[in-house]
């Protein structure tokens, strides 16, 4: 071409500069570099389980599966049993689902549903900070506020009106299974809110149209019409919320108490998996004892990978439905 | 007969809409109390000896959490070295690079990785870093929430990326780009300010974790040199203090959850706003 | 494809003196084959204009000559390309890319400065010397008859200009590193009049400098335009040919009957 003046110009470089032309062009190392990254994420979560695999098998080998069924836990005497965790964890967890479905179920269908779309947006933004709040703080208030606020005026109510039923029977200190629940609700009531009000706002408008169409009210539309077509997604959410709480350390950890026992009420203390670790693995002496928390984290871990798939999958399928 | 059951109807849906927007008003006003409740003890035990000061001895009053407030600072910095950049190249491989059954494989590893319970990764950074090395140390820490940042830096990167029109790879592809030169001079320019909005929300979310913290980095009462020894951290000072039976403990302990729920909540409203304005806003 | 039209007797150039061609080329999109057997040849220095049905094939074409088609997954050439007799499908993919540049349908500024959009490809060809990269710009712009309206905002961003103007900007962009053939597809389709009117007097102003092959759905573009024409169909090079015979005097019943509006 004739006028190629300039390009046909370019200086031919220098060694060093070549090389950094390639390095700056170089579709090779850029892919080799990124799929080392890609796959470093698969080794380090391999190495996890593999970790937690190896060092647990101490324990493995001298409890076997009784390791979880059994209820002793006293390192002093070198009896490991994970069952008062595994208990703790379940009824905190369930308690706090308890309290945060309806609670959350409502406020996204609030948000979704009725809200004006700008005064909505406002909301969720609020609520989904409550979930950046680190859960130290949460722990905080807890011990703080929520124990005595539960210990001056939710028990005695509780055990004046319900104090035959075994679950609400017993001395209350503060710290104990009712008020991790309700921590934990707290905690995980964001999550709710924030998944459910988006797998809400996927149900097609139409559908809402054709019942308002038909004389429903808007309560009846989204009763009858619009939660029951959203209604995978907002168990997903609910899994995800479990998944949370189940993994949830440290405000559980500042009031449940710390007490490897199963009891009925949940106004005893206990314990939970995620808090036993937290309290005692710095300290743990003897490789049994190190062991046996390392396996209640390889628990843990089986706990929540499978809740989190569970949860991922029900939301992937009304997402799915609703595009 | 047809008029009362429209007005049962009526009533019913008139109480459960109010309803709910009483339970959305609730949870907004735990927040409101948390803020407001710590924003009250915080303020009033926060001093200038908070921010210079070292622990005092049990038993004393007084003095801060200086070595704290450097010691999360140093271990968020190593985090965010290790976990940002392994994080974001992962998430550029994945947007820009990767087939679909190797992808697959990749993301749904990543959000299992996001779904561990941050004990988890605790007992994992023990068994890397302080089982070899005998001791406690901020580096166990860096490296425990580091792998803690990996997942959402790749999946933020990965969605920011996909964000960026194709025409603007294509265009300059067609001017004798490399597919790698596209990527670092076109690509990732475009989708900046959501990148770094999304790795500011991933450091707000590790520099809370306690956790992962308390048997790697453990704590410390005294300044900590390097990064092999001992290191305290804002998040475990308030564990510690707020479990511990001393009244003056516990003002400190406000005092410091007032500064590091500052922090994150700053930090996320920034990031978030910047988001919401950005491309990837419009996309939706 | 009837192999009879390459030496059809109107055919206007001869293989020799070709800027670019295509022997017996076929695309396929995995198993679906998007063109079947194109062989013509590009006249240097002329305006060829590719015309046909949306989904003929004729993008695909344009987009197999710099060889952007690569970008997409699972997609196969077979047969022969050649840049000045060069074979075009062995050569370095970013040579090609920078010696056959490419404007597309929406215009496609990047999120930089007016000046860096147009500086990128030199920047990238590996030329970062201030002075020679300002003066491309300049001639550049200038070209694309946009350098009075932008030279005071050289630094101001590429997305504030209108879209007839970042049309033009693209033009610039490519024009700044000197390609050999320049590659347009359906570049005035989201564009209005006026702004189509510019883009069209400047493609006949850098003939000069380039040769300038373009996709247009309009086929009134095509024949104010170009030198010569090639109508495609389901895939195929039905006919190619002058400008003028193919719209006065079409050989082939489908090409009038596309050109006549009766299908289309």
């Amino acid at each position: 071409m004739a006028s190629s003046t300039y390009i046909a110009n370019i200086p031919r470089r220098s060694g060093v500069r070549v090389l950094y032309d390639r390095l700056r062009g170089g579709d090779e190392i850029a892919y080799l570099v990124t799929l080392a990254c890609a796959v470093a994420t698969l080794l380090i979560v391999a190495l996890l389980v593999g970790e937690l695999w190896i060092n647990s098998q101490p324990t493995v080998k001298t409890f076997g599966w009784h390791f979880l069924t059994s209820s002793r836990w006293d390192p002093n005497s070198g009896n490991f049993g994970a069952l008062p965790f595994i208990y703790g964890t379940c009824v905190t967890s369930f308690l706090a689902l308890l309290i945060a479905i309806p609670l959350g179920v409502a406020a996204s269908v609030f948000l979704a549903e009725m809200a004006p779309p700008k005064l909505s947006n406002i909301l969720t933004f609020l609520i989904e900070l409550l979930a950046a709040v680190p859960s130290v703080i949460y722990g905080l208030l807890g011990i703080f506020i929520l124990v005595p606020l539960i210990r001056d005026y939710l028990v005695p109510v509780l055990t004046k009106l319900f104090g035959y039923l075994p679950i609400f029977s017993g001395d209350f200190y503060g710290v104990s299974f009712l008020s991790a629940g309700m921590v934990l609700a707290i905690m995980v009531v964001p999550f709710i809110v924030s998944v459910s009000r988006e797998v809400l706002l996927a149900v097609p408008t139409d559908q809402r149209e054709a019942a308002l169409a038909l004389g429903a009210t808007k309560w009846e539309t989204t009763w009858q019409i619009v939660i029951p077509n959203a209604l995978t997604g907002i168990f997903g959410s609910i899994f995800l919320a479990l998944a949370r709480a189940l993994g949830e350390t440290m405000a559980v950890t500042m009031v449940i108490g710390n007490t490897p026992k199963i009891t009925a009420s949940l106004l005893s203390p206990g314990y939970s998996i995620a808090a036993v670790i937290a309290n005692e693995f710095a300290e743990a002496s003897g490789d049994l004892y190190v062991s046996s928390l390392m396996f209640l984290g390889l628990v843990l871990f089986g706990l929540t990978i499978i809740i989190n798939a569970v949860a991922r999958i029900l939301i992937l399928t009304t997402q799915k439905r609703g595009a | 007969m047809g008029n009362t059951i429209s007005s049962r109807r009526r009533v019913i849906n008139a109480v459960m809409l109010s309803l709910s927007g009483l339970c959305t008003l609730l949870v907004i006003g735990v927040l409101f109390f948390i803020l407001g409740y710590l924003m009250f003890h915080g303020l009033k035990s926060l001093n200038l000896a908070f921010f210079t000061k070292l622990p005092k001895p049990a038993g004393e009053t007084g003095g801060g959490m200086a070595n704290a407030i450097v010691g999360s600072g140093k271990i968020i910095l190593l985090a965010t070295c290790i976990g940002v950049p392994i994080g974001f190249l992962a998430g550029v491989f994945l947007a820009e690079y990767s087939g679909k059954t190797f992808a697959f494989l990749i993301r749904y590893t990543v959000d299992l990785l996001n779904g561990v319970p941050s004990i988890v990764i605790g007992i994992f950074a023990y068994a890397m870093v302080v089982k070899p090395m005998k001791h406690f140390s901020a580096l166990a820490g860096g490296v425990a929430l580091g792998i803690m940042m990996i997942p959402i830096a790749v999946r933020t990167t990965e969605e920011f990326l996909r964000a960026v029109p194709n025409p603007l790879r294509e265009g300059a592809m067609a001017l004798g780009a490399t597919k790698a030169r596209t990527i670092f001079t076109i690509v990732i320019p475009a989708a900046i300010s959501g990148l770094t909005s999304g790795m500011m929300l991933n450091l707000a979310r590790v520099a809370g974790e306690t956790a992962p913290l308390l048997f790697t980095a453990l704590g410390n009462m005294f300044w900590s040199r390097g990064w092999s020894q001992p290191t305290a951290t804002l998040p475990v000072m308030i564990y510690n203090y707020a479990i511990s039976p001393d009244e003056d403990l516990h003002q400190q302990a406000w005092a410091a959850g007032f500064v590091l729920l500052t922090l994150v909540l700053v930090i996320n409203v920034t990031a978030r706003l910047v988001i919401n304005r950005g491309p990837a806003a419009a996309r939706r | 494809m009837n192999p009879a039209l390459i030496g059809s007797p109107s055919q206007p150039v001869t293989l020799s003196d070709a800027k670019l061609s295509a022997k017996d080329l076929s695309f396929y999109y995995g198993t679906f084959q998007a063109l079947y057997n194109i062989s013509l040849s590009i006249a240097p220095h002329k305006i060829t204009a590719f015309i046909g049905p949306s989904g003929c094939g004729k993008s695909t074409f344009l987009r197999t000559m710099n060889r952007m088609n690569e970008i997409l997954r699972n997609t196969r050439v077979e047969g022969e390309l050649t840049l000045d007799g060069q074979d075009l499908l062995a050569m370095d993919v970013t040579t090609v890319r920078r010696r056959v540049g490419m404007v597309f349908q929406k215009s496609n500024p990047f999120p930089k400065s007016i000046f860096d959009n147009v500086a990128y490809g030199l920047r990238v060809n590996g030329m970062h010397k201030r002075s020679v990269v300002e003066e491309a710009v300049e001639r550049s712009l200038t070209h694309a008859a946009l350098w009075t309206e932008v030279k005071d905002k050289l630094n101001k961003p590429a997305t504030a200009l209108s879209g007839g103007q970042q049309q033009r900007l693209c033009i610039a962009r490519a024009l700044a590193v000197e390609p050999e053939v320049l590659l347009l597809d359906e570049p005035c389709s989201a564009l209005d009049p006026i702004a189509t009117l510019k883009i069209e007097e400047l493609l006949f102003e850098i003939k000069s400098l380039t040769t300038i092959v373009i996709v247009t759905h309009n086929m009134q573009q095509a024949a104010r335009l170009a030198d010569y024409t090639g109508f495609f169909f389901m895939g195929k090079l039905v006919e190619f040919d002058d400008t003028r015979v193919m719209f006065q005097n079409p050989h082939k019943k489908e090409t009038e009957d596309y050109i006549t509006g009766r299908f289309g």
